[in-house]
């Protein structure tokens, strides 16, 4: 009997661990890790367009939420599993160049990028794909049936009308909600971006930990109005949500996803490969299909279901600023609303 | 004769050092070999992880100073309180529910018993996370029954208290029934020989008879839900917990000390609930050893149809957690497009691994059983029928007891902390597959051996004796009689490994890395990112894998039964 | 036994302690070749302790042993030479009566034709030819307890240990299966340890007995050595029934038992000594009284019908409150026609009387 039991078990780890290596020696090319935030559906075109052209290079997808990816950066700090970082957030990159972890890389044709998506060091650390923005993402059945006007600003979320209707991601786990909270400081001034959160803490229903469960959690209705960000909104208004994409006025919030070679890394040629191709015009028309602002000027082609304008609500996002007062800003914005739901008795 | 031999010197006389066979020596080294995989796989990295409890971010010696940092925070000390009300509420809910129905099993006629013994373990073969995921279909602002709240939320204390009874209850079941079952009868009679009423029956013989099964499924339950993760992870709003802040601490803000500091806060109250349960355990057996007669329940009508009333709707809201998520991930879009479609199995395109994880799942859990089961059997038979080398035997009991104390998540910090360090000889290890199931098998491991050694107990103690009088070497025995005869046994540890494999999220959410995505994190994650459906979807897969795997143990120790059956005497 | 023949297992000082607790205490005994001995005792007097070191399971803490002129102390039980029968039977479930009665031979790599032989054989000796393709689970506890005889004795070893083998078993099946195990080893001649709280066990198979008693040898002899001159008071309680009555040696040959005079041996004894005067029930004498020494009126307390005979219990001023036991034939207390409240005088056989120290109650 325990001859039988234990050769089936063997004989199922034995093809299991056959079928591992038919896996491991069909990729006899140079295997890269690359760390990523990007949306999960749209890695495998990613991969797919980079090895049209370089077809011996294989990636290895690490993808987690931006707070998450970075945290295992930092972590994996003294023994680095990462070779790229391709789409994580440029604050995020700029912490980790300022704890020496980015190798320098000037990728070929980086010159034709727009300067506010290179980093200004020589040679750049990291340089940017595309800006991600911030958005207001509003249920419309939801709103009719809970009686709420749409709002138009940010101002707008902190009427007593919405009231446990909002929800918005936790800056300290989503690279969203960190720009969000950085964009109100810098729009409100110091002061006044606290003061605005207060109000606007008043009627939050919950804090998420990922920055597109707010805006999916609005699609499917768990609450009428959800912070994110407007690449989420469109995809989630094309599989039929009953969504508005509000760009309040005030301005926007935004981050750039950005790519960087992390220092170390046994690959470097084709992380270098990697690298130069993030940043030409085929990646960025690729990106370009959700996000509407991408590095390369002259490519950006408005996006389908999202809102106008979007280029004039941006900011002007001071992101060294954002970068060094990440810790700061994000143990203030803990003391003050992290403990909220305690036992009301 | 008698008396004039006392008076020899004994004292000084040379001790005689017993010739070790070589049987002795394999047994020995086998069971240090193991003992030192569970000292590097639990202790060393508990060590570590402590140690950078008192360590600043560049590793220098700061004393208790994050801790002070940490409870002088009043966000974080609220989330230990918020731990402790919630465990203990759960706690209470599952021991009166767990009574009633475990009652209901053991000492009533109520019809169909095996329906309901069989729906109270359904919980089992899915994650944690489950039942959480299925609450916000029920009771979210969508829900189907949200005005059952009456305006409360389900996200929140509500919502982590429902979802985490949901999943302990089949745990505390299981403890509450072994307790009823030991009952003796005889004191039955002699109650109802004195005309005692049944109230007073019922609490000068019914209640202390099980008295520390109570206590011990207490702990059992309390420990559970206070180092769970998931439940309060899906459906706890705002509302902080131990468990979530050490994922908030690590994932969100890369604060891997403070991270630390939780976790030792975690392990504190999983330790005491660990200690008394022991000791409470000790007892119980104890009560076990004296000789009773089993107790046959005679039927009462009255009793038996409440009973049945009871047990109904328990076991419908068990069938409706999982029947919910079962619906949710068949339709479309909730709650705008009710038709069915298969889009939310589309993993591939969502967060968390896609079908990969689903199938990596499997593959971990295999090794898990395969590898946990030979692991720990092993260990358990030297331990166990070992001879002399008791300070080596009872040590290694103590060290294979540790990770019972342990919560998942800690062990996971602690992995990051131990095996991610290019100094460490076992470096390799990290990012693997292999990480994983050290880190599954080491996480389970209490259970399963406590689960082996009662097999082994059971066994005549005298079978490695007279094999040796034979000069029959130990390894023949035990793969000749020991392990047939344990067979039963051996196919519940690997059930049981391979089950825990599938759906913990806990130790594993800190180990995974992109090839060795796992489905119960995909749960997470995908619920993370809002695809709850998904979520839901894959959930689901993990159970119907659990099912059929389940449904293979009971084929084979079924086969098992009827090949043997005579030598089985029962 | 022949005190020429050859001491074949010889036990030399040996001590064994379980932390504090000492269980052994130095004990010394010298067993012969072919003999078959019993350790009688109560539980927790060592009997066990002493087996089980003898067989290396659990090794003492001090001393030697020698078996055939090997030193063996510190040998694991796979290097020593025996063969052991548990009183669980210790057979293992889930392999035919055949496959255990073979297991030690398989473990010698003999053809495979030899084992069947010689299995076959084994059967045939304990009397269960045709069941060897049947599982433990199917036999009765006699006949398991059989078959764990023969596995013991498959190897041939020098030395077979019993512990309890018969503890187990219904009182018909133990009486049955004492008579066959004796015939058994009376055949193949081998050096036989049985382990026993039975003293009826003891008495009928045994070529010696050692009386073990808290961790110490009482006394070591054969059946009727044991039960004619009990060594110390406690040989004589534990074997069959003895009634003790507390006394005073008076002078040389007599003690005086409250008021009463007895004549006995005093050996050993000063005068004036407090010592326990003992006596069995069955040899206190009722019937004939051509002696009138030692004689004594009684007046029956309790009488208790026993099948073959009564036991009396019987008090008096004599005694000086303690009331003496004596068995009665039948036939006696039909003619004397003895009830309760009889009052008839018996005699104390001087040569039957046993001196003690004084026993503390």
């Amino acid at each position: 009997m325990l001859e039988q039991f234990g050769n089936s078990r063997a004989a199922r780890t034995l093809v299991a661990a056959a079928g591992l290596m038919v896996v491991a020696s069909a990729a006899q090319a140079t295997d890269l890790t690359v760390y990523t935030a990007v949306e999960a559906e749209d890695l495998k075109k990613y991969a797919k367009a980079f090895n049209k052209t370089n077809p011996d290079i294989n990636i290895k997808w690490v993808r987690d939420s931006t707070g998450i990816v970075t945290a295992k950066l930092l972590a994996e700090k003294n023994n680095p599993q990462a070779d790229v970082v391709w789409g994580l957030a440029a604050t995020s990159l700029m912490l980790l160049k300022a704890e020496g972890m980015t190798e320098p890389y000037a990728p070929v044709g980086v010159g034709k990028l727009d300067k506010k998506f290179v980093d200004s060091a020589n040679p750049p650390h990291w340089t940017g794909m595309d800006a991600w923005i911030a958005s207001v993402c509003f249920n419309t059945v939801e709103g009719k049936k809970n009686g709420l006007p749409i709002p138009t600003s940010w101002k707008d979320l902190t009427k007593p009308v919405y009231k446990g209707h909002v929800v918005m991601p936790n800056p300290n786990s989503s690279g969203t909600g960190f720009l969000d909270v950085s964009s109100w400081l810098q729009m409100f001034g110091e002061e006044g971006g606290w003061k605005f959160m207060d109000a606007l803490h008043q009627n939050i229903n919950w804090y998420t930990h990922s920055g597109s469960k707010p805006c999916k959690q609005a699609a499917s209705g768990e609450t009428p109005i959800g912070i994110s960000f407007a690449f989420r909104g469109a995809k989630s208004k094309a599989k039929g949500a009953p969504l508005e994409i509000i760009l309040p006025s005030e301005g926007i919030g935004w981050d750039m996803e950005a790519t960087a070679i992390m220092k170390g890394t046994k690959n470097l040629a084709a992380a270098k490969k990697l690298v130069d191709f993030t940043i030409t015009k085929e990646a960025n028309v690729m990106y370009n299909k959700g996000y509407a602002v991408v590095a390369y000027p002259g490519v950006a082609k408005k996006v389908k279901h999202f809102p106008a304008g979007i280029l004039e609500a941006m900011i002007d996002n001071k992101f060294e600023w954002a970068a060094t007062n990440r810790k700061r800003i994000l143990s203030k914005w803990q003391t003050r609303y992290d403990s909220k739901s305690l036992p009301k008795k | 004769m008698a008396d004039a031999s006392l008076t020899a010197q004994t004292s000084d006389r040379a001790i005689v050092r017993p010739k070790l066979s070589r049987d002795d020596w394999i047994m020995r080294t086998v069971m240090v070999a193991i003992g030192v995989f569970l000292l590097i796989a639990v202790l060393l990295p508990l060590y570590t992880m402590m140690s950078k409890s008192v360590e600043n971010k560049d590793g220098g010696f700061v004393g208790f100073a994050n801790f002070a940092e940490y409870f002088s925070t009043p966000a974080l000390f609220n989330s230990a309180f918020n731990s402790l009300s919630i465990s203990i509420l759960a706690t209470l809910i599952i021991l009166v529910v767990t009574f009633i129905y475990g009652y209901a099993l053991t000492r009533t006629c109520m019809p169909f018993k095996w329906f309901f013994k069989l729906v109270a373990m359904v919980p089992l073969l899915t994650p944690s996370l489950l039942g959480g995921i299925s609450l916000i279909y029920w009771f979210g602002n969508q829900g189907v029954l949200k005005d059952l709240l009456f305006g409360e939320k389900i996200y929140g204390p509500i919502g982590i208290t429902m979802g985490s009874s949901y999943w302990v209850f089949p745990h505390a079941l299981m403890i509450v029934i072994t307790a009823l079952s030991i009952t003796d009868a005889r004191l039955y009679e002699a109650a109802e020989a004195l005309r005692t009423s049944k109230l007073k029956t019922f609490l000068t013989v019914t209640i202390p008879g099980c008295k520390y099964g109570l206590i011990s499924a207490g702990f059992v339950v309390f420990t559970l839900v206070f180092t769970d993760f998931g439940v309060p992870k899906v459906i706890g709003g705002n509302y902080n917990m131990l468990a979530t802040d050490i994922y908030k601490q690590v994932i969100g803000q890369q604060n891997f000390q403070m991270g630390a500091v939780v976790s030792v806060v975690l392990l504190v109250p999983a330790i005491i609930a660990f200690s008394v349960d022991r000791i409470v355990q000790r007892k119980q057996v104890a009560l076990l050893s004296a000789r009773a007669v089993p107790y046959t329940p005679k039927p009462s009508r009255g009793r038996d149809m409440s009973m049945l009333a009871f047990c109904s709707v328990i076991a419908l809201i068990i069938i409706a957690m999982i029947g919910m998520a079962q619906y949710a991930a068949l339709v479309t879009f909730w709650p705008y497009n009710l038709e069915f479609s298969l889009n939310n199995y589309d993993f591939d395109v969502m967060d968390g691994g896609g079908w990969e994880a689903f199938w990596n799942s499997i593959e971990m859990a295999l090794y898990t059983a395969f590898f946990g089961t030979i692991i720990v059997f092993t260990g358990a038979y030297l331990m166990e029928k070992g001879r002399g080398f008791t300070v080596g035997r009872s040590a290694f009991h103590m060290v294979a007891m540790a990770p019972l104390a342990v919560p998942g998540m800690v062990l996971g910090l602690a992995y990051i902390f131990f095996f991610n360090n290019p100094a460490n000889p076992f470096n390799f290890i990290y990012g693997t597959m292999g990480i994983l199931v050290v880190a599954t098998v080491v996480h389970f491991y209490t259970v399963s051996h406590l689960t082996a050694v009662t097999a082994l107990k059971q066994m005549d103690p005298e079978f490695e004796s007279v094999s040796a009088s034979l000069k029959a070497p130990f390894y023949k025995t035990f793969a000749k009689v020991t392990v047939p005869v344990c067979m039963p046994a051996v196919f519940d540890i690997s059930i049981y490994l391979f089950l825990n494999a599938m759906t913990t999220v806990s130790a594993v959410v800190f180990l995974y890395s992109s090839d060795t995505t796992l489905a119960s994190v995909a749960v997470l994650n995908m619920d993370d990112a809002g695809d709850v459906a998904p979520a839901a979807a894959m959930a689901m897969m993990i159970a119907y894998t659990c099912a059929a795997m389940r449904i293979v143990q009971v084929v084979l120790t079924r086969g098992i039964a009827i090949k043997t059956q005579a030598w089985r005497n029962q | 036994m022949d005190s020429a023949a050859r001491s074949f297992l010889k036990i030399e000082n040996l001590v064994k302690k379980f932390g504090d607790f000492t269980a052994l205490q130095d004990i010394s005994l010298d067993v012969y070749d072919g003999e078959f001995v019993c350790f009688l005792g109560p539980s927790g007097c060592g009997k066990t302790t002493l087996l089980r070191a003898i067989a290396g399971l659990d090794i003492q803490t001090h001393g030697r042993i020698e078996q055939d002129g090997k030193d063996i102390s510190a040998l694991p039980p796979a290097e020593r030479d025996f063969g052991i029968v548990f009183q669980s039977y210790a057979l293992f479930p889930n392999l035919t009566v055949e496959r255990n009665v073979a297991y030690g031979l398989e473990n010698r790599k003999l053809p495979r034709a030899e084992i069947d032989v010689r299995v076959a054989e084994l059967l045939q000796l304990v009397g269960l030819p045709d069941q060897g393709t049947k599982y433990p689970a199917q036999l009765s506890g006699g006949q398991q307890q059989r078959v764990a005889l023969a596995r013991a004795m498959a190897t041939s070893p020098g030395l077979l240990l019993l512990d309890e083998p018969l503890s187990a078993l219904d009182a018909r099946v133990r009486v049955h299966l004492r008579t066959e195990i004796k015939d058994l080893q009376r055949r193949l001649g081998v050096t036989t340890i049985m382990v026993t709280h039975d003293q009826e066990e003891a008495l009928t198979m045994a070529d010696r007995i050692v009386v073990m008693n808290h961790g110490v040898i009482d006394q070591v002899g054969t059946p009727q050595e044991i039960y004619g001159s009990p060594a110390t008071s406690f040989v004589a309680d534990f074997i069959g029934s003895m009634n003790f009555i507390p006394g005073t040696v008076a002078a040389k040959g007599r003690v005086t038992v409250g008021d009463f005079p007895l004549d006995c041996d005093t050996t050993g004894f000063n005068e004036g000594d407090a010592i326990t005067v003992s006596i069995r029930p069955e040899d206190i004498n009722a019937q004939d009284m051509e002696h009138d020494d030692n004689v004594v009126d009684g007046e029956i307390t309790h009488l208790q019908f026993m099948g073959s005979f009564y036991r009396a219990e019987l008090g008096g001023a004599a005694f000086s409150g303690h009331d003496v036991q004596a068995d009665f034939s039948v036939n006696l207390v039909r003619r004397k026609n003895v009830v309760l409240g009889s009052k008839l005088p018996i005699r104390l056989p001087a040569d039957h009387i046993q001196l003690y120290p004084p026993v503390e109650d």
